[in-house]
């Protein structure tokens, strides 16, 4: 019997790392989200950083969906 | 279409109807955690998710060119011991439903080959070694990965989010959890959908309807991806039920990252060419969801139950499988007929049962537990 443990630590590596990543990437644009909610009563520069913060880490979280849509249609490939 | 003898054709229905169980089995690999945390609504997330499943059916034009992909030897395999393979996978499939536990359509299918080719063609048939590698190795690996990455990921999402307010958070990643879950579903239709398609088209190969090296005709995509497609929107419900409220109690932001491991473990052990169990995987992200998660309480009774059915999933549709291909065997047509109707009977019998206490789309967040009774018990009819 012939077991790639190459492979098998490869996908454990990647899925651990990618899991992670989107999670908290995901997390801190949902912070920057909290944050502007609770700068609506006194607008400043807050309101403002949490809103860019929020939008850049939901445009990384899309660009990994839009490259795992990639990998599951064979006909982008 | 003279290639299309009474076997052939009893074959391709029974196939439709394995893609069928095989569909509804699954929807609550990708919606389960949605439904429970609220993010989609139970019948929205069915339709969405059975409408992925068919999209990914017509996308996924890698089919399988080996019905088993070498667990057992495929110039041995007959359409009859396909068909007896079938029938010990779709009949444990539903035996599974009844009692609301999440197990691997993949492993019943392979398990029901085994049986099939075990007793058709001899234990030489089978390569034990192959289903070790392809099989057992990933069965173990791949929920402990699944489990591990949500398991981490929880744990930071609700460290990074612990100060902030609660209803923006919740909000958020329920957001999140619809694009997660779509995608855990096309994966699913990609995947699954081609399984069925392999099987019927390897079929028709082997009956002569199709050349050597034919790819699957139209009406054996638009099928199979209908049959998986519809079998995903009647939803299993009962299963749904157990990973969703079952096992641990699921909030978004833990939906989320159980979501977020099953596709990344599903789509990169694709990318490296593991075979592996959407339903394990997304079990397995799940309890390492409720894990991560500081005192969420994971149900440790459900889940040994859930691991239980997942080790007698082979065996036991190997035992149906093998029993269906002695029938065929030695009874030819009139034995393919008799095992078709004792299958629908027993099918009927089983669908029957989860009358007693149904559960569908209304009452599927309402209770943790799936049950047969509902008053006090006399005794339990089922064999799981």
């Amino acid at each position: 019997m012939h077991l790639d443990w190459t492979a098998l630590g490869q996908v454990t590596a990647v899925s651990i790392g990618v899991t992670v990543a989107v999670v908290c990437v995901f997390a801190l644009g949902v912070l920057g989200l909290a944050r502007t909610d609770d700068s609506r009563e006194h607008p400043d520069g807050a309101r403002a950083l949490g809103l860019t913060q929020a939008a850049l880490c939901f445009l990384a979280c899309a660009a990994v969906v839009a490259y795992g849509i990639y990998l599951i249609v064979p006909q982008f490939h | 279409m003279d290639h299309i003898t009474f076997l052939v054709a009893v074959v391709i229905v029974t196939a439709l109807a394995f893609d069928f169980t095989n569909g509804f089995h699954d929807t609550a690999n990708a919606m389960a955690t949605s439904i429970a945390t609220g993010a989609l609504k139970p019948r929205t997330a069915v339709l969405v998710s059975g409408m992925l499943n068919i999209a990914g059916a017509f996308l996924s034009t890698e089919v399988a060119r080996t019905i088993s992909g070498g667990i057992v030897d495929d110039t041995l395999v007959s359409p009859a011991m396909i068909f007896a393979g079938l029938v010990g996978a779709i009949l444990w499939n539903l035996v599974t439903w009844l009692a609301g536990l999440p197990s691997s359509s993949s492993h019943a299918l392979f398990g029901g080959l085994i049986g099939a080719v075990w007793v058709g063609a001899g234990a030489d048939g089978v390569h034990f070694e192959k289903v070790v590698e392809k099989v057992l190795i990933p069965a173990v690996a791949s929920p402990v990965v699944a489990g591990v990455a949500a398991l981490i990921a929880t744990y930071l999402a609700y460290k990074l989010t612990e100060r902030a307010r609660k209803e923006t958070v919740t909000k958020g990643f329920r957001i999140g959890q619809i694009a997660s879950a779509s995608l855990v579903s096309l994966a699913h239709g990609t995947n699954d959908a081609q399984k069925t398609m392999g099987v019927i088209t390897l079929t028709l190969i082997s009956a002569g309807a199709l050349g050597h090296e034919a790819g699957p005709p139209v009406w054996v995509i638009a099928s199979a991806g209908l049959a998986i497609g519809l079998g995903t929107y009647l939803g299993g419900w009962r299963i749904i039920r157990t990973m969703g409220k079952g096992l641990t109690e699921i909030q978004s932001p833990q939906g989320f990252a159980a979501e977020t491991a099953s596709t990344t473990v599903i789509l990169t052990s694709a990318h490296l060419g593991f075979a592996l169990s959407t339903t394990q995987v997304a079990s397995g992200s799940i309890l390492g969801a409720g894990l991560g998660r500081r005192l969420a309480e994971v149900r440790w009774g459900v889940a040994g139950r859930m691991v239980a059915a997942w080790l007698i999933t082979l065996p036991a549709a190997a035992l149906v499988g093998g029993l269906a291909a002695s029938v065929v065997k030695h009874g030819g047509n009139a034995g393919t007929a008799v095992i078709a109707l004792v299958a629908l009977a027993l099918a009927t019998v089983i669908v029957l049962a989860s009358r007693r206490n149904p559960v569908h789309a209304n009452n599927v967040n309402d209770d943790q537990a799936v049950t047969l009774r509902t008053a006090a018990p006399t005794h339990v009819g089922t064999a799981a």
